[in-house]
């Protein structure tokens, strides 16, 4: 029987073994360093913050892998041998495989600051991560600061996790305002707005120049590179980006940039050996992509198309319509086609944007300035239908269809007070149009059901 | 803030305490001329029970409740003892006659009860006689505590959104051990409630003044039950306002069950009873409201005319017709999370324990055996009344309708809708008679299954397996493995709280009534692939 052999436990490496068991009656081995069993990493955050234990993050229940006949072995990988088609564990255990993936995901970036491998010193990504935040960061008597280094998803996450137990938080952004390299001007501002709010003391335009120690090899404080400011803390955390987790396989022959080179069958230079998540590296970008992307639903993506090739349906990574989500504290966030920042949005990119008055609630619709084609929507504080967008992203509409039957889209629960009318108010008087707003119709809503 | 919310704790405990305290105060004793009335009344025949009430009862000295209690149920006792004795001699001597003659000296009925009864006669003391001042003391203090410590929220949350922080690390909510001192006083509580009313007569005595204005009766222990329900269900809606003041579905149903607790379930039957119609709550649907059939019930409302028998109708429309149709246009949320009195407390009362509830799969399965064990039993119980009301008889082979009713009284309503029902919300989470015991729900749950608009869509690829739905789902039902799927959710347990599609950090979850097809949706590979992909998979 083949056995197909996965380096990594993450959403990954497990979509890829579900479906590779859907499919087929292959022997499967999942090997984690980590975790015996697969847990989701986007929720390690509301551990800390007490809305779910440990447990509660785990999508499958412990019976779950034997039932399905998916052996999960915990282990270190050291070396893959391709040439005889073995990999070594760090204990010296040897795995023989037919098919491999590697799906090992990513690790925090460091950037060579001194003093970054202190104690007190962690990124938030690994389980291990959020152990040793519970150790340096239990409360505000132990942790009397922290301080945060880089502005992304994972940052704003760890802001809000201390600030859940009052820790005092200094949160250190490179950019002249948050993760504004993505988001536009409008969003980015609302953010730090909703930042401040928080009590989380914000440092725009600001950069680390070094972790100091004190005498027992512990953090006690961070200079600013700027003003050369010190600032007394207990815990920095480095979240400024991730980076794939691939230095075991530096030496087997498997081709590697940042991450793991793969063609868009996910397949590496060796025969039988794929990679897919965090770690893989295309070596064409699709479409407007990135080379690299670690976020959870491609992730999830390429383990479902990689199992169709393990499984004698030899599938392209084609992803469709970009789209993903998250939360800044209160606020959620869904993107459906592409929105650029200002910084680096096309020639023809406009904006058509909309923020309530009071509320943290806004919208940044991007369109072709001469085609009036939607390219792609920013919302923030409400809730949109991926199906819809997919749709409309599909059937190329312009972005007056798209404001027309925006009533269509909304996803908020029942009740809640839509903005379709005064966003549509406010594009006719920008753009002198007289479109109406349609009536929110099941009819087209399930068109596709 | 902080220190107003503490003044607040620090309140409600003491008026806690004495709540608790006032149990043991008073005392308890009766005149002759008392007691002399209560045994005409009740038609007493024996002699003996007469001369063992003076002898207990009627004195000087000062009786504590408990005394009180144990001297009657003694009395009971002794007298009926009495006649036992004679029964048996006058059964070994054959002397039919005079066998029989002994029976109607029996007293029958429950001993609690009937102590309870004479208890409200009895009682002196503080809850009997400054009736106002003990009010204040303990149901006052217990409100004006518990929103003390509860409105600082407003500020103390901080900015509107879903507040979660903390409920795993906390002794109230994570089931430490504040979560097992509520679980023993809830237990508690409802023992004495359905077992052991004289207990508590003094709490009894307290509400005594609202029963008299409303409904102009003297006040009974589910009368005590039913205000102290209002109360508690007003305070803690209070909490869900502050708690959920972003999300306005949650604020309009938490409205909804209030208005229907106090309005339909405790004003509305009070006042009927003030114009001496029967004490009815128009929206407790049988199999819920399981004794509707009963002869008892049937021969009261025939025989309190018009007005009766429009509540017999009334009563078999809401069940065969309103409560299925509403069922099919909105799903069962809109009987179990905003009408219900038992829904109405678990979203109040229940709210912080919501996430205690099991989502194995094991209890999924434990789950759907006994609940459709307990409709079937209402159902056959049901049968049982319905030909007794009929043919008049009263057993079916050998079975008899009182013993099957007795029984479903005692082991679904008293111990699996009270002391189990509420009385495990902090070790359970809150559902634990809607998920498990309630029959309503069951057969609600059909309907929802196989004939409803009614889902819980699933917004495409969105999810990210995080948990936060599956673990506030107070029905147990593991939320995201229908989510991460792309699947959306038709369960018949789900009451359409809509805490799962609150607590989703992505925008993931909505509540929606729409068009039946496609309604439930398999699917193998989520949006956000490649479409040739998804329907060459999903076609399969």
């Amino acid at each position: 029987m083949n056995h197909i052999v996965i380096i990594g436990n993450g959403i990954s490496g497990v979509t890829a073994a579900r479906h590779i068991r859907k499919n087929s009656d292959q022997k499967i081995t999942i090997i984690s360093a980590e975790t015996k069993y697969f847990f989701s990493r986007t929720a390690l955050m509301y551990v800390y913050m007490g809305h779910l234990t440990f447990e509660h993050t785990q999508p499958y229940e412990d019976w779950f892998w034997e039932k399905n006949r998916i052996d999960l072995k915990e282990g270190f990988v050291n070396t893959i041998h391709t040439d005889e088609k073995t990999l070594e564990l760090r204990s010296g255990e040897k795995f023989a495989y037919d098919n491999l993936i590697i799906a090992s995901g990513s690790k925090p970036n460091k950037f060579g600051w001194p003093g970054q491998d202190l104690d007190g010193v962690m990124g938030m990504y690994h389980k291990q991560d959020l152990e040793n935040l519970e150790k340096y960061a239990p409360n505000k008597e132990t942790c009397k600061r922290a301080v945060i280094v880089g502005g992304g998803l994972i940052g704003i996450e760890l802001a809000e996790m201390l600030r859940s137990r009052d820790i005092p938080v200094t949160f250190l952004v490179r950019e002249n305002s948050f993760w504004n390299g993505v988001l536009p001007t409008q969003e980015s501002e609302m953010i730090n707005e909703h930042i401040k709010d928080h009590h989380i003391d914000l440092r725009l335009g600001t950069n680390l120049k070094e972790i100091k120690s004190d005498k027992n090899g512990r953090v006690k404080s961070i200079i600013i590179e700027e003003t050369g400011e010190e600032i007394f803390c207990n815990v920095v955390g480095l979240t400024a980006g991730v980076t794939p987790n691939i230095d075991f396989i530096k030496d087997s022959g498997i081709a590697f940039g940042r991450g793991v080179k793969v063609n868009h069958f996910l397949e590496t230079n060796i025969k039988n050996v794929y990679a897919i998540g965090d770690c893989a590296e295309q070596h064409e970008a699709i479409g407007q992509r990135r080379n690299i992307e670690a976020v959870w639903y491609t992730g999830r993506m390429m383990g479902e198309t990689v199992a169709q090739t393990l499984c004698g349906n030899k599938t392209e990574y084609k992803p469709g319509h970009w789209f993903n989500s998250a939360k800044f504290l209160d606020i959620e966030y869904q993107t459906y086609g592409w929105v650029f920042s200002e910084r680096s949005k096309k020639e023809n990119d406009v904006y058509f944007q909309w923020r309530h008055p009071k509320d943290y609630k806004c919208i940044t619709i991007s369109f072709d300035k001469n085609s009036h084609q939607f390219i792609g929507i920013n919302t923030f504080g409400i809730r949109m239908r991926h199906e819809i967008f997919d749709q409309w992203l599909t059937e190329n509409k312009s972005i007056e269809y798209v404001l027309e039957y925006l009533a269509d889209a909304n996803f908020d629960p029942e009740f809640y007070k839509l903005y379709e009318a005064e966003i549509l108010t406010k594009f006719n008087s920008e753009n002198n149009t007289n479109i109406q707003l349609r009536k929110k119709s099941w009819k087209r809503i399930f068109s596709k059901a | 803030m902080k220190a107003i919310k503490k003044t607040g704790l620090i309140i409600f405990l003491i008026g806690l305490a004495l709540f608790i305290g006032t149990i043991f105060t008073g005392s308890f004793n009766l005149t002759q001329a008392e007691l002399d009335t209560f045994i005409q009344e009740k038609g007493y025949k024996s002699e003996l029970i007469k001369t063992e009430l003076t002898k207990g009862v009627v004195t000087n000295e000062n009786l504590n409740i408990f005394e009180f209690s144990s001297k009657i149920i003694n009395a009971i006792e002794t007298s009926n003892k009495h006649y036992n004795t004679l029964i048996t001699k006058y059964d070994a001597e054959k002397n039919w006659a005079k066998k029989g003659a002994q029976f109607q000296y029996k007293i029958s009925g429950k001993p609690h009860s009937l102590t309870f009864t004479l208890a409200k006669k009895a009682g002196k003391g503080f809850a009997a006689e400054k009736t106002g001042l003990m009010w204040f003391l303990t149901f006052g203090l217990g409100i004006i505590g518990a929103l003390l410590f509860i409105v600082p929220d407003v500020v103390l949350l901080g900015k509107p959104g879903i507040k979660n922080d903390g409920i795993f690390l906390s002794a109230a909510t994570n089931r430490g051990w504040i979560g097992w001192f509520a679980f023993i006083f809830l237990v508690s509580f409802y023992i004495l409630l359905y077992f052991y009313p004289d207990y508590i007569v003094n709490w009894v005595y307290l509400v005594e003044p609202i029963s008299q204005f409303i409904s102009g009766n003297s006040a009974s222990q589910w009368f005590l039950y039913g205000f102290l329900y209002c109360v508690v269900m007003s305070v803690m809606a209070v909490r869900m306002y502050i708690k959920y003041r972003h999300n306005k579905y949650q604020i309009l149903r938490t409205t909804s069950v209030l208005f229907f607790q106090i309005v339909f379930a405790f004003l509305i039957p009070e006042i009927l009873v003030r114009f001496e119609k029967p004490w009815y709550d128009f929206k407790n649907a049988f199999p819920l409201d399981y004794d509707f059939f009963f002869k008892w019930n049937i021969d009261e409302l025939i025989s309190s005319g018009g007005f009766g028998l429009f509540i017999l109708v009334w009563g078999v429309v809401l069940t065969i017709v309103v409560v299925p149709v509403m069922v099919y246009f909105f799903g069962k949320r809109w009987y179990c999370s905003w009408v219900c009195g038992c829904g109405g407390l678990a979203e109040t009362l229940g709210d912080p324990y919501r996430q205690l509830s099991s989502k194995t799969l094991f209890s999924w399965k434990f789950e759907r055996i006994i609940i459709h064990s307990v409709l079937i039993f209402v159902l056959v119980m049901t049968s049982f009344a319905l030909y007794t009301f009929f043919s008049g008889a009263n057993q079916i082979i050998g079975i008899k309708t009182q013993t099957i009713q007795d029984i479903y009284g005692f082991l679904i309503g008293a111990i699996f809708a009270g002391v189990i029902g509420t009385g495990f919300y902090p070790i359970f989470g809150n559902r634990v008679w809607c998920r498990f015991g309630c029959p309503l729900a069951a057969y609600l749950g059909f309907i929802q299954r196989f004939k409803s608009r009614f889902r819980i869509t699933t917004n495409g690829g969105q999810c990210i397996s995080c948990g936060n739905c599956s673990t506030y789902c107070e029905q147990g039902i593991d939320v995201r493995a229908y989510a991460q799927k792309g699947e959306n959710i038709v369960r018949s347990s789900c009451v359409g709280c809509g805490v799962c599609s609150a607590v989703c950090p992505r925008g993931v979850l909505k509540l929606e009534n729409g068009p039946e097809a496609g309604r439930i949706n398999p699917t193998e590979i989520l949006l956000g692939n490649d479409i040739d992909l998804i329907s060459l998979v999903n076609k399969k």
